[in-house]
């Protein structure tokens, strides 16, 4: 009986693997393109910034109250 | 590692056995309903918002496919159709599927929830729960109607496009889905009557089978003239136009017409011909609903261009 190195079960597994890869690609790139989509759809993508709950007086507008009080 | 110690496990799954647990031609139909649903919504979709809609869509709908594989690998195993599934024949486990399916179920509802609205992603978890519990797991072995209700988890996607764009459920959205819904019997039906099924064996009440020929060819005509209309119901919206008026009257006369030939014959000349009416309804049944939304596109389209409306 010869020994076979590469046995029709490792293509099907590298079959597999690839489709894997290029499944694990194109979630990437999904989720990258969603990214830039949504951060364009703010129109001013320092907007991007109101999302991590931390005050900043450069966003607020320039005449309300709280801008001034911020800035003093 | 030698050949000698491999024949057992060389029943390991390919891609394309994963791949096939989706469902993929199924699948068409459904990107196809939710995409003219999309399309034909009055509020403009960033286009690859739109493509993430569809791709959730359709991965919802595999996903569900997928749980209804795992749920019926006992009977797939004893109908010739479906013996060569990915689990019956051994090269998924039954486990695997249940994985993929609840996976692919999560990920398309949170990805469509994030890229577009909750209420999109909550009517795919609403579709993906239906077909896979209400269908596959209640009906399916339980009451001869399955289709007919169970066909709500097949109407759904073109609301579900609706909701991608607009955020809404309206009126336009229900008949889309009332469309679909009342369409699905008389189709499946025709099917059923010239193709020999094994359901029977697998224990799956079928109308063919529990009622009779007779029985499922008056349902037919009764469902028939149920869809007429809902089908020109969508005229008076906001998504009918020319072309969808005249598509809906062409389209519902021819296939009444074919129906009414199922309806008034009996098995002896059905058999004598090799059930020709009845393969040729299921035919125009195809052509009725494949037309019906690509007129419902053409007319958004004009709509663009300010023609077509009324």
């Amino acid at each position: 009986m010869t020994i076979r190195v590469e046995h029709e079960l490792h293509s099907r597994r590298k079959g597999r693997n690839y489709g894997l890869l290029i499944l694990l690609l194109a979630f990437v790139g999904l989720v990258f393109g969603l990214t830039v989509v949504k951060v364009l759809e703010l129109g001013d993508a320092r907007k991007f910034e109101s999302n991590d709950h931390v005050l900043r007086p450069a966003l607020l507008p320039m005449d309300t109250p709280a801008t001034t009080e911020a800035s003093q | 590692m030698t050949d000698a110690s491999l024949p057992e496990t060389t029943r390991e799954a390919s891609m394309g056995d994963y791949v096939a647990l989706l469902k993929p031609r199924v699948m068409s139909l459904v990107v196809f309903t939710a995409l003219v649903g999309l399309i034909v919504a009055p509020v403009p979709v960033h286009p690859f918002i739109a493509f993430v809609g569809i791709l959730c869509i359709a991965v919802g709908g595999g996903a569900s496919a997928a749980l209804n594989m795992w749920w019926d690998a006992d009977i797939d195993r004893i109908m010739k159709r479906t013996s060569n599934r990915p689990i019956p024949s051994g090269r998924v486990q039954p486990e695997e599927a249940l994985a993929i399916g609840l996976a692919l179920s999560g990920f398309s509802v949170v990805l469509l929830g994030l890229a577009s609205n909750w209420l999109a992603a909550g009517l795919l978890a609403f579709t993906i729960f239906f077909y896979a519990v209400v269908y596959t797991i209640w009906l399916k072995r339980s009451t001869p109607q399955n289709i007919v209700i169970g066909g709500l988890s097949g109407a759904l996607p073109p609301m579900i496009g609706w909701a991608v764009a607009t955020g809404s459920i309206t009126i336009e959205s229900v008949l889309m889905v009332a469309l679909i819904f009342m369409w699905t019997p008389p189709h499946f039906w025709a099917l059923a009557i010239f193709v020999k099924s094994d359901y029977g064996r697998a224990g799956v009440p079928m109308l063919t089978e529990t009622h009779g020929r007779r029985v499922t060819r008056n349902h037919i005509m009764g469902y028939m003239i149920a869809l007429i209309p809902v089908s020109m119901a969508i005229v008076f919206t906001s998504i009918g136009g020319w072309v969808y008026l005249a598509t809906a009257i062409i389209m519902n006369l021819w296939f009444l017409k074919a129906c009414y030939a199922v309806w008034r014959r009996d098995e002896e000349t059905a058999e004598a011909d090799s059930f020709a009416a009845e393969r040729s309804a299921f035919k125009v049944s195809l052509a009725y609903l494949f037309l019906h939304f690509a007129a419902l596109m053409i007319d958004a389209a004009l709509r663009t261009q300010g023609i077509g409306s009324f």
